[in-house]
C-alpha cells in the first residue's frame, strides 16, 4: 500500500506483452512520436530537469545556508527575506529544500538502480530456464512480497541502524538497501512476465534451434525486448522511492540529521505543525511535485508504449 | 416494396492518421423472405455497412456522413435513439462472426436470450425460461433445458453459433443480418450452420443478409448477389446471373479466384494487387489499379451505374462489354 | 475447488515460514544488548537476564529458537513481553481496531474510485475524464503521511470541522483516517476501473448488447460494469490485506489505538516478541487474502475453474 509501485506492476507488465510483439525499433519511434505530442510528458520532463539541476547545484538557487539555525527567528512564517518561513530550529526552511533535494534524489535513484538490478535478474532468468529456478526464485520473491513495505522497513532500519552511529553514508545506505530489499520483487514479475513472452517468440526461438549460448539469447535478444516495461516501472518507481524515503524519515527510521532531505524536514516539522505548518507543508510540496513529475513522466511512457490505447 | 433499403450510404472513420472513408455510397436493398449475399474483399465495408443498418457503429470514430436506411419505407438514420432501439432485435438482428467474443462471457446462454424478452417483452423470468428452451430447441441444441444455464465457454465452437443465432431470433426480427456466420468455424461445422440459417429463413420468411467470402455458399443459398469494393456496391444482380455473366471485371476476378472442382491441381488464380488505402482511395474508379481492363477515362471519370436489365447493376464504364465476355 | 483450496494453502507454508523467519532473525538476530535500557538506569540483574535468555531460549541457535516459537505460535501461544503481558491480549484489543480502520478505507476507496473510474471511462477523453485522470496522479504523489498531516491541519486544526485525532474506534470515529488510508488506492482502483471500463467499451459483446435493443443503462451498468470490475473487485481484496499492514502512518497520525502503533512502540522498545507476533499475523491475513482474492476471481469470472 505504501510502495504505489506495486499496483502498476501489472499493467506495466501488459505493456510488456505488447511491447515484446512488435519490432522494437519501430515501437519505440512511435512512443516517440506519440510523446512527442503530449503536454503531460513535457511539463513533466521540465519538473524533472530542473530538481536534477537544484541537486546538483544548489548553490544557483539559495544563497542561505541551510544549516545555520538561529532560535531567534524560530518558526517565523514565509517573509521576503525566506520564502519559506523558518523552522522550530531557526533553519531557512528554502535553503533546507533546496539542499535537501540531492540526498532525496540520490536515494530515490539508487533504491531505483538496486531495484531494477535485483529484479531483471532474477526476472530474466526466472522467465528463461523455467522449472525449479523460476519455482524457486517465484517463492523467494512471494516472501518478500509478504512483508508490508513500512513494516519492513522499519524493522531493517531499527534493527540494522543502531544509534550513535550517523555517518551520512551508512544511513543512506541503509535506507536505500532497506527499499531495494522489499521492492525487487515487482520490478522481478515484470520482467519475469517480459521474458516469458519474450521466450516465446520466433526470432529467440530461431537463436535457440541455431543453437546461441543461453547467455547470448539472454543479452543480446531477450535483454532489449524486456527492457521496455521495466523502464517504465523504474520511472514510476523512481518517484515512489522518493516518497518512500520521506515516508521512513518521517517515521524517525530513515535519514536523519545531519543528512538534509525533504523526509527529515517533514520529520523535524511534524510535531509542530499547529504552529509552523510552514515547516512541514513547503517540504511537502517539493516532495510532492517531483513525485508526481516522475509518475506523469512513468504514465505517459507507460501510454505511449501500449498499442492499446492508441 | 423493398422491406430495407440502404441508399447512398456514406461513413466515413475520424482516426488519427487521417479520414478513411469506409463507405463511398452503398445502395442495396432486400425483400421480405429474400436472401441477399454481400461479397467483397477484406476491408471493402461489408461489416461497416451491416453496423450502419444496425446502428451499433462506435462514434466517434464512426460518421455516418450521407445516405438514408429505410426500414419499412421510414428513415433509420432520422428516428429518435429511443424508437430506432425499439427496431434493433424485432425489427433487425444480427449474427456476428466470432459468437465467443459476441457473447457476454459472465452470463449464462439463457440469460442473454431470456434479457431481451424480459426487457424489450416483459415476459416474466419463467416464460422467458421457457421460451429460450424453445429458441435453442429450434437451432437444434441438444439438451436445451440443460445447456441454457451454461456459459458460453461450455459450448463448442458451432453450438455457440447456433446459441447467438437463437438469441438474434428472440424478438422475431423481419430482418437478419448475418456477418459471417461461419468463418470462425471448422470446415465440418461451416455447412450445418449455413443449412440452419437458410432452414430458419425459408420458415420465419425472414429477409436476410448474407455477408460473406464463401463463393459456394453465395450460390447455394443467396437469391441475389452485391459486390462490394472499396466501399461501394460496384455490381449487383440476382444469384444465377451474376455467377454466369458477371458485369464488372472485379466480380469476374473473384469468381475466377474461386477454387473450382473442376480445375482440381491448376494454380489458383487470385486477384492481383492490394485492397485500396481508404485513407487515399483511387481517383476514377476505384478498382482501376488492379483492373485488367483498365483504359485510360478510369482512372479520371467515376462510373456510374451501368443498368444491364433485370437488375443487373454494374459500377463499370465498360459493363456491357464485360457482360459480353 | 477443494483440491485447489488444499494445495495452495500447502503452497503458502514455505512463503509464511519464509516471511515470519525473516522478519524473526531481524529481531533477534542483530548485533546489540536487547535488555539495554529495560531495567531503568542500571544495567539489568543478571539473574533477570538468564531467566528472560532461557524464558525466550535466546542460548539455543536462531533456527532452533524460531523453531520452537513457531511450535508455540500454532498451539496458539503468541508468547509475553519481557514485561510480561501476554502478546495476545495487546493484539485482542488492536487488531479490531485496524480491521475497523482497513474495512471503513476499503467501501471509502471502493465507492469513490469505482464511481470517478465509471465516470472517466464512460467519458473518454472528456472534461471529467481528464479531472479524474489528473487527480489520480496527484493522489498517488501524495505521500499517505501529507495527505493525512493536511487534512488534519486543514479540517482538524484551521477549520475545525473534525476532531484531529479519532475520538473513539467505532466505524464512524475512523472515517477521516479510513479516507487517509485509502487514498492512494483509490486513486489506483478508479484508473484500474478507468481502463477495464474503456476496454469493455469496445468489446464485441457490449455490441451484442446493442444490437439486442437495450436500454444503454442496461448495456452500461449490466454487460459493461459485471466484466469491468473483475479486476477491480480483486484488486480490493488484496488491499484490504495491504492496509492492515499499511496503517502505521495514519494510525500515528490521527492517535488511532490500532495495531500500527502497537508495533511501531514495539519495535522503538525491542518488544522482539510483539513484533513477531504481530508481524505473524499480518503475514497470515496477507496470504489469506491473496487466496480469498483468487477464489473470488472464480465466482466472479465463470472462465475460471480450479481444479
Ligand atoms: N474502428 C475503426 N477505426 C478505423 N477504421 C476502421 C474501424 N473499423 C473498421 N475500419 C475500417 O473500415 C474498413 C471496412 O471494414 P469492414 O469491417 O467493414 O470490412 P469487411 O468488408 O467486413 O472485411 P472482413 O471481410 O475482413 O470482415 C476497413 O478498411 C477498416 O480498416
Ligand atoms: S471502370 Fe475501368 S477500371 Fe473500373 S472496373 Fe471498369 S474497366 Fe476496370
Ligand atoms: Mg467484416
Amino acid at each position: 500500500m505504501s510502495d504505489p509501485t506495486a499496483a502498476t506492476s501489472e499493467a506495466v507488465a501488459e505493456v510488456g506483452g505488447g511491447a515484446a510483439l512488435g519490432k522494437p525499433r519501430g515501437l519505440l519511434g512511435d512512443a516517440w512520436r506519440e510523446l512527442r505530442v503530449r503536454p503531460l510528458f513535457w511539463i513533466s520532463v521540465t519538473i524533472i530537469a530542473i530538481v536534477v539541476l537544484i541537486a546538483l547545484f544548489p548553490g544557483l538557487f539559495t544563497h542561505a545556508d541551510p544549516n545555520l539555525g538561529i532560535l531567534s527567528r524560530s518558526r517565523k512564517p514565509p517573509s521576503g527575506e525566506a520564502w519559506f518561513g523558518y523552522d522550530t530550529q531557526g533553519y531557512d526552511v528554502y535553503a533546507r529544500a533546496i539542499y535537501g533535494t540531492r540526498a532525496s534524489l540520490l536515494v530515490g535513484l539508487l533504491a531505483t538502480v538496486g531495484v531494477v538490478i535485483l529484479g531483471s535478474v532474477f526476472g530474466i532468468l526466472a522467465g528463461f530456464y523455467g522449472g525449479w529456478l523460476d519455482a524457486v526464485l517465484s517463492r523467494i520473491s512471494d516472501i518478500f512480497v509478504g512483508i508490508p513495505f513500512v513494516l519492513g522497513a522499519i524493522v531493517i532500519l531499527t534493527s540494522l541502524n543502531t544509534a550513535g552511529n550517523t555517518s551520512g553514508v551508512r544511513i543512506v545506505t541503509l535506507v536505500v538497501l532497506s527499499i531495494a530489499a522489499l521492492s525487487w520483487p515487482v520490478a522481478m514479475r515484470i520482467m519475469r512476465s517480459a521474458a516469458i513472452t519474450a521466450k516465446q517468440q520466433d526470432y529467440v526461438k530461431a537463436a535457440r534451434a541455431l543453437g546461441a549460448s543461453p547467455r547470448r539469447i539472454i543479452v543480446q535478444h531477450m535483454l532489449p525486448n524486456c527492457l521496455a516495461p521495466v523502464l517504465v516501472y523504474s520511472t514510476i518507481a523512481l518517484g515512489a522511492f522518493i516518497g518512500a524515503e520521506a515516508t521512513l524519515s518521517y517515521l524517525g527510521v530513515g535519514l536523519r540529521n545531519p543528512v538534509v532531505s525533504w523526509g527529515v524536514m517533514i520529520n523535524d516539522a511534524k510535531d509542530y505543525i499547529r504552529v509552523a505548518p510552514h515547516a512541514l507543508l513547503f517540504p511537502s510540496a517539493f516532495l510532492t511535485v517531483t513525485v508526481l513529475a516522475f509518475v506523469m513522466l512513468g504514465d505517459a511512457v507507460r501510454e505511449a508504449l501500449d498499442p492499446k490505447l492508441r | 416494396m423493398a422491406l430495407l433499403e440502404v441508399e447512398d450510404l456514406h461513413v466515413e472513420f475520424r482516426t488519427r492518421d487521417g479520414v478513411a472513408r469506409v463507405l463511398n455510397g452503398v445502395s442495396y436493398h432486400v425483400d421480405a423472405g429474400e436472401t441477399l449475399a454481400v461479397l467483397g474483399e477484406s476491408g471493402s465495408g461489408k461489416s461497416v455497412t451491416a453496423q450502419a443498418v444496425m446502428g451499433i457503429l462506435d462514434t466517434p470514430p464512426a460518421f455516418v456522413t450521407h445516405g438514408e436506411v429505410r426500414f419499412k419505407d421510414e428513415d433509420l438514420l432520422k428516428m429518435s435513439d429511443e424508437k430506432r432501439r425499439e427496431t434493433r432485435a424485432s425489427g433487425i438482428a444480427m449474427v456476428f462472426q466470432d459468437a465467443l467474443s459476441a457473447l457476454n462471457p459472465v452470463f449464462t446462454v439463457g440469460f442473454q436470450i431470456e434479457e431481451q424478452l424480459r426487457v424489450r417483452r416483459g415476459m416474466s423470468k419463467a416464460d422467458a425460461r421457457k421460451r429460450a428452451i424453445e429458441l435453442l430447441d429450434q437451432v437444434k441444441i441438444p439438451n436445451a433445458a440443460q445447456r441454457v444455464r451454461e456459459y458460453p465457454h461450455q459450448f463448442s465452437g458451432g453450438m455457440r453459433q447456433r446459441a447467438m443465432i437463437a438469441m438474434s431470433l428472440a424478438l422475431d426480427p423481419e430482418v437478419l443480418i448475418a456477418d459471417e456466420p461461419t468463418t470462425a468455424l471448422d470446415v465440418t461445422v461451416q455447412a450445418q450452420i449455413m443449412d440452419l440459417l437458410a432452414e430458419l429463413q425459408r420458415e420465419r420468411k425472414m429477409a436476410m443478409i448474407l455477408i460473406t467470402h464463401d463463393l459456394g455458399v453465395v450460390a447455394e443459398v443467396a437469391d441475389r448477389i452485391a459486390v462490394m469494393y472499396a466501399g461501394r456496391i460496384v455490381e449487383q444482380a440476382d444469384a444465377v446471373t451474376l455467377f454466369r455473366t458477371p458485369g464488372h471485371p472485379y466480380t469476374a476476378a473473384l469468381m475466377d479466384s474461386m477454387p473450382r472442382l473442376d480445375q482440381k491441381g491448376t494454380e489458383l488464380n487470385t486477384i492481383k494487387g492490394l485492397p485500396p488505402n481508404l485513407l487515399k482511395i483511387p481517383s476514377g474508379c476505384p478498382f482501376h489499379p488492379r483492373c485488367p481492363r483498365r483504359q485510360d477515362i478510369c482512372s479520371v471519370d467515376v462510373p456510374r451505374q451501368h443498368n444491364l436489365g433485370l437488375g443487373h447493376v454494374s459500377a463499370c464504364h465498360f459493363a456491357e462489354e464485360v457482360v459480353g465476355g | 475447488m477443494g483440491r485447489y483450496v488444499l494445495r495452495r494453502l500447502f503452497q503458502m507454508i514455505p512463503v509464511f515460514i519464509g516471511t515470519t523467519f525473516l522478519i524473526y532473525a531481524l529481531v533477534w538476530a542483530v548485533p546489540g544488548d536487547p535488555f539495554a535500557g529495560k531495567c531503568g538506569e542500571r544495567p539489568c540483574p543478571d539473574q533477570y537476564v538468564s531467566a528472560m535468555r532461557a524464558q525466550f531460549n535466546m542460548d539455543d541457535p536462531l533456527v532452533v529458537q524460531y523453531g520452537k516459537y513457531l511450535l508455540n505460535l500454532l498451539q496458539g501461544d503468541f508468547g509475553k513481553t519481557f514485561s510480561g503481558t501476554e502478546v495476545i491480549d495487546r493484539i485482542s484489543v488492536t487488531f479490531p481496531v485496524t480491521v475497523r480502520l482497513a474495512i471503513v478505507a476499503l467501501i471509502i476507496e471502493a465507492i469513490i474510485g469505482i464511481s470517478a473510474g465509471i465516470v472517466s471511462g464512460l467519458r473518454n477523453r472528456g472534461f471529467l475524464d481528464s479531472l479524474v485522470l489528473v487527480s489520480t496522479l496527484f493522489l498517488i504523489s501524495l505521500p499517505v503521511f501529507v495527505t493525512g498531516s493536511v487534512i488534519q491541519l486543514v479540517f482538524g486544526i484551521q477549520l475545525g470541522w473534525i476532531s484531529p485525532t479519532v475520538k473513539g474506534t467505532g466505524f464512524a470515529d475512523l472515517i477521516v483516517p479510513g479516507f487517509v488510508l485509502a487514498s492512494l488506492s483509490m486513486a489506483y482502483v478508479a484508473r484500474l476501473t478507468r481502463a477495464s471500463i474503456g476496454e469493455s467499451r469496445r468489446a464485441d459483446y457490449v455490441r451484442t448488447a446493442n444490437a439486442k435493443g437495450l436500454p444503454v443503462s442496461r448495456v452500461v451498468g449490466v454487460h459493461m460494469l459485471r466484466n469491468s470490475l473483475i479486476p477491480v473487485i480483486t484488486f480490493l481484496g488484496t488491499d484490504l490485506g495491504a492496509f492492515m499492514g499499511g496503517a502505521i502512518v495514519t494510525e500515528g497520525i490521527f492517535n488511532v489505538p490500532g495495531i500500527g502503533g502497537l508495533i511501531y512502540k514495539s519495535i522503538q522498545t525491542k518488544e522482539g516478541v510483539m513484533v513477531t507476533g504481530l508481524v505473524t499475523l499480518l503475514v497470515l491475513v496477507y496470504l489469506l487474502m491473496t487466496l480469498l482474492v483468487d477464489l473470488l476471481y472464480a465466482v466472479l469470472d465463470p472462465r475460471i475453474r480450479y481444479e
